[in-house]
C-alpha cells in the first residue's frame, strides 16, 4: 500500500513537471523571433508567395491563434503520442527522437558508469588518505578537470587521438560510406569511444571531490574513531565502516548527476559531430524546428526526474533508517 | 601508609601525562593549548578507578591518548605503562582492541550502517564468537534479536549494555570507559555502572571518566579529582565518608557541595586552559591560598592517597 502511494506521488510530480517544463519551454519559443511560417516553408518560398497564399496558410496553422491555444493544440496532439513533425530532419519527431536517444544513451550509460565508478574510487581514496600525495595528485587532476570546459577537452582529445595519432575516427557515429546492415557494434563502440571518454573525464571530478569530502566526515566521524579504538585499521576499516556510509550520498549524488552528463553531452556530440539526442537539440534551436525542440526539452526532464526519482528509491533500499524507520509506523 | 594493599605491577600507569593542541590564533601566530597538564593515575587488575572531573576539563581526551587516536594537531607528553612495560605505538596496536579496550559514551561511536550482532564481533562470523557474544545478551538480558538491530533502533536504555558488549566480547585487561552515564536517569546510570564493576571483578583494571561523583564513589575503589587539567586528589572512596579524610580544598568543596553535606558551593568556575593561573589552577577559588601556591606545586602522597596540595593538613580521624 505505502509503495502504491509512493508511486502515485511521484507520478503526479512527474506530470506537474513535464506540464511546466513544457509551459515554459513553449513561452520562451514564443518570445523568440522564430517566424513558424518562414521556418516551416523557407524564406525563398515565402517570398514567392502572394498575400492570399500566406494568408491561406497562416490559417491552416493558425498562427493568428492566441498562444494559449496554440499550446493546448500542441499539448493534446502530444498526449495523444503526436509529437509533431520536426522541420530539420523532415521526419516525425517521435522517430528523431528515438533514433537519436538510443545513440545518446551508449554515450551516456558508458560515461555515467565508468565516471561513477572512477570518481567514487578516487574519492575514497584521496579522503582515506586527506593530506598525503596521492590525495594532493588527485584533488588536483579533480580540480584541473572541473575547470575545463567540456568542448575544450573534446577537442584537444579529437585532435591527440584522432588527428595526430589516427587510432579513433574523427566524428560520426558509424563509418563513412558503409551501409546501415553493414554497421557492426565493434564500429559503433569504435565510434563512441572518444565522445564517451571526454564526459566521463569531466565527469570523474564532481563525483571525486564530493565522494572524497563525504570520506573525511567519515574518517573524522565517532564510529572511525572508535573503530581504531577496536583494533581495526587498514582496508577494514573502510570494508566495514567506510564503504556504506559513503556509498548512500554516492548513489544520490551519481543519480543526480545524469542531468551533468546530458548537458555535457549536448556540447561533446557537437564537437565529435556524433549524431545524438545533445546535436539533435542544437540543430533544432538553430532551425527553428519548435516541436523537436519542445520533445526533446521534455524528454531531458524525463531524465533527470528519473535519475532523481531513482536516487530516492535506492536510498530507501539502502539506508535501514529510512527503510525500517518508514516500516516501524 | 595505603588503606588497601594493591598487588603487583599496576595494568595501567600514567604519569606526568599532557596532551596539548596546536592551534592557529590570529593569522598565522600558533598557539599551545595544554588541555590536559599534568595527570597522573594508576589502575590494578579487579579494581576500578574513577576519574571524577567537571564537564570540560578534558577527560575525555585522556581516554583518546591512552588509545592512540588524539586527533593530529593534539601533541602527548608523559609515560604510560601497560603492564610495568610502556605503551608504545607498536605495543598498543597489537592491544588495542583485545587487550585494551575503550567503552564510549554514546552509540554515535557505533557504524550506524551496521547491524549490532555483527558490529559487536568486527565482522566475524567465528561460531565461537557468536557464542560469546549470545552469552553476553544474556547476561545482560538483551534479546537475541538485538542483534540484527541498526543502531538507531536501539532503546536508550540497550544502548549502554550494547556498548558495554563490545568490551566483553575481548578478553580485556584494561577497560576505559569514557562517561559511561550521560543523560540517564538514575536506576539506568546505576546499572551501567555496575556493569563496569562486574568487569573489574572478572579481573580486568577499570577506568572510569565522569562527572557523576556521587555515582562513582557508590562503586569504584577509588576516586582520582581532576581539575583544570591536573590531577589534584587521589583518594579511597571511604575517605568521602566525611570532609576531614579528604586532602584537596577543590575535593572538600565537591564534597560539601553534595546535596547530603549541604549543596553549599563556592564562587567562581574552573578556569578556561587559555586563562590558568599560575601555580596552583584551584588558587583563585582558594580560601588559603599564599604566594607559594604560585610555583610549582608537587603532586605529592599525603595520608595514603595522594594530592597537589601546600597546604593539605594532617588529621587525626576516628574512624
Amino acid at each position: 500500500m505505502k509503495w502504491s502511494v509512493f508511486i502515485a506521488k511521484n507520478f503526479g510530480r512527474m506530470v506537474l513537471l513535464v506540464i511546466c517544463v513544457s509551459i515554459v519551454t513553449f513561452w520562451l519559443m514564443k518570445l523568440s523571433p522564430v517566424d513558424p511560417l518562414q521556418a516551416n516553408v523557407g524564406q525563398v518560398a515565402l517570398g514567392s508567395m502572394s498575400q492570399e497564399q500566406i494568408e491561406k496558410l497562416e490559417d491552416y496553422w493558425g498562427v493568428d491563434e492566441p498562444p494559449v491555444q496554440q499550446y493546448l493544440g500542441w499539448a493534446k496532439d502530444f498526449i495523444r503520442g503526436d509529437m509533431g513533425t520536426s522541420l530539420v530532419y523532415r521526419q516525425p519527431v517521435t522517430e528523431v527522437i528515438g533514433e537519436k536517444l538510443s545513440n545518446s544513451l551508449i554515450l551516456m550509460a558508458a560515461a555515467w558508469i565508468l565516471s561513477g565508478i572512477l570518481g567514487f574510487v578516487m574519492g575514497v581514496v584521496a579522503g582515506m588518505n586527506q593530506g598525503k600525495a596521492i590525495d594532493k595528485v588527485i584533488k588536483g587532476y579533480c580540480l584541473l578537470i572541473s575547470s575545463t570546459p567540456a568542448f575544450w577537452l573534446a577537442m584537444l582529445l579529437l585532435m591527440i587521438f584522432g588527428v595526430w595519432l589516427k587510432i579513433f575516427p574523427i566524428g560520426l557515429s558509424v563509418p563513412i560510406g558503409v551501409e546501415a546492415e553493414g554497421v557492426t557494434i565493434a564500429d559503433r563502440i569504435y565510434h563512441a569511444f572518444l565522445p564517451a571518454l571526454t564526459l566521463s573525464i569531466t565527469g570523474v571530478s564532481n563525483i571525486a571531490l564530493h565522494t572524497r569530502e563525504k570520506m573525511i566526515d567519515i574518517c573524522g566521524s565517532d564510529f572511525m574513531l572508535f573503530a581504531r579504538m577496536r583494533g581495526e585499521k587498514g582496508f577494514r576499516l573502510f570494508q566495514y565502516y567506510g564503504f556504506r556510509n559513503v556509498l548512500l550520498p554516492g548513489i544520490t549524488l551519481h543519480f543526480a548527476s545524469i542531468s551533468e552528463i546530458f548537458g555535457g553531452s549536448v556540447l561533446v556530440e557537437q564537437v565529435f559531430s556524433y549524431p545524438g539526442l545533445g546535436q539533435a537539440a542544437v540543430n533544432a534551436g538553430l532551425g527553428s524546428d519548435m516541436p523537436l525542440l519542445m520533445a526533446i526539452t521534455i524528454v531531458s526532464a524525463l531524465f533527470v526526474f528519473g535519475g532523481n526519482l531513482i536516487a530516492n528509491i535506492l536510498y530507501g533500499v539502502v539506508d535501514p533508517r529510512i527503510r525500517k524507520g518508514g516500516a516501524v509506523k | 601508609m595505603e588503606k588497601h594493599m594493591r598487588k603487583g605491577t599496576p595494568v595501567l600507569k600514567i604519569e606526568h601525562m599532557n596532551i596539548r593542541f596546536t592551534q592557529y590564533d590570529r593569522g598565522l601566530h600558533q598557539r599551545e593549548l595544554p588541555v590536559i597538564r599534568d595527570l597522573d593515575v594508576e589502575v590494578y587488575a579487579g579494581e576500578m578507578v574513577a576519574i571524577v572531573g567537571s564537564s570540560g576539563s578534558g577527560k575525555s581526551l585522556l581516554a583518546h591518548g591512552v588509545m592512540g587516536v588524539l586527533p593530529y594537531n593534539a601533541s602527548m607528553g608523559g609515560t604510560i605503562t601497560y603492564c610495568g612495560e610502556p605503551l608504545d605505538k607498536k605495543r598498543l596496536d597489537k592491544l588495542r582492541g583485545t587487550e585494551i579496550v575503550m567503552v564510549p559514551q554514546s552509540i554515535s561511536f557505533l557504524n550506524p550502517l551496521m547491524k549490532i550482532g555483527p558490529q559487536i564481533r568486527k565482522g566475524s562470523k567465528d561460531p565461537e564468537k557468536k557464542g560469546k557474544l549470545r552469552n553476553i545478551f544474556k547476561r545482560y538480558e538483551l534479546k537475541e534479536e538485538v542483534e540484527d538491530l541498526y543502531p538507531f533502533e536501539l532503546s536508550g536504555g540497550m544502548n549502554r549494555r550494547v556498548l558495554i558488549s563490545t568490551a566483553m566480547i575481548e578478553n580485556p585487561k584494561l577497560v576505559i570507559a569514557d562517561e559511561p552515564t550521560p543523560g540517564l536517569d538514575l536506576k539506568v546510570a546505576k546499572r551501567a555502572m555496575t556493569h563496569f564493576r562486574e568487569l573489574a571483578d572478572m579481573g580486568a583494571g577499570v577506568l572510569v571518566i565522569t562527572h557523576d561523583l556521587k555515582l562513582a564513589l557508590e562503586v569504584a575503589d577509588r576516586i582520582v579529582v581532576f581539575y583544570a587539567g591536573t590531577t589534584i586528589e587521589e583518594a579511597d572512596c571511604a575517605d568521602f565518608k566525611q570532609e576531614e579524610t579528604l586532602r584537596h580544598p577543590y575535593t572538600k568543596a565537591l564534597w560539601r557541595a553534595m546535596p547530603e553535606h549541604g549543596f553549599q558551593y563556592i564562587p567562581g568556575s574552573q578556569p578556561y586552559v587559555k586563562n590558568l593561573p599560575k601555580g596552583c589552577p584551584f588558587g583563585p577559588r582558594c580560601s588559603q591560598c599564599t604566594d607559594e601556591c604560585r610555583g610549582e606545586v608537587p603532586y605529592r602522597r599525603f595520608q595514603g592517597g595522594m594530592v597537589r596540595c601546600l597546604h593539605a593538613a594532617e588529621t587525626e580521624v576516628s574512624e
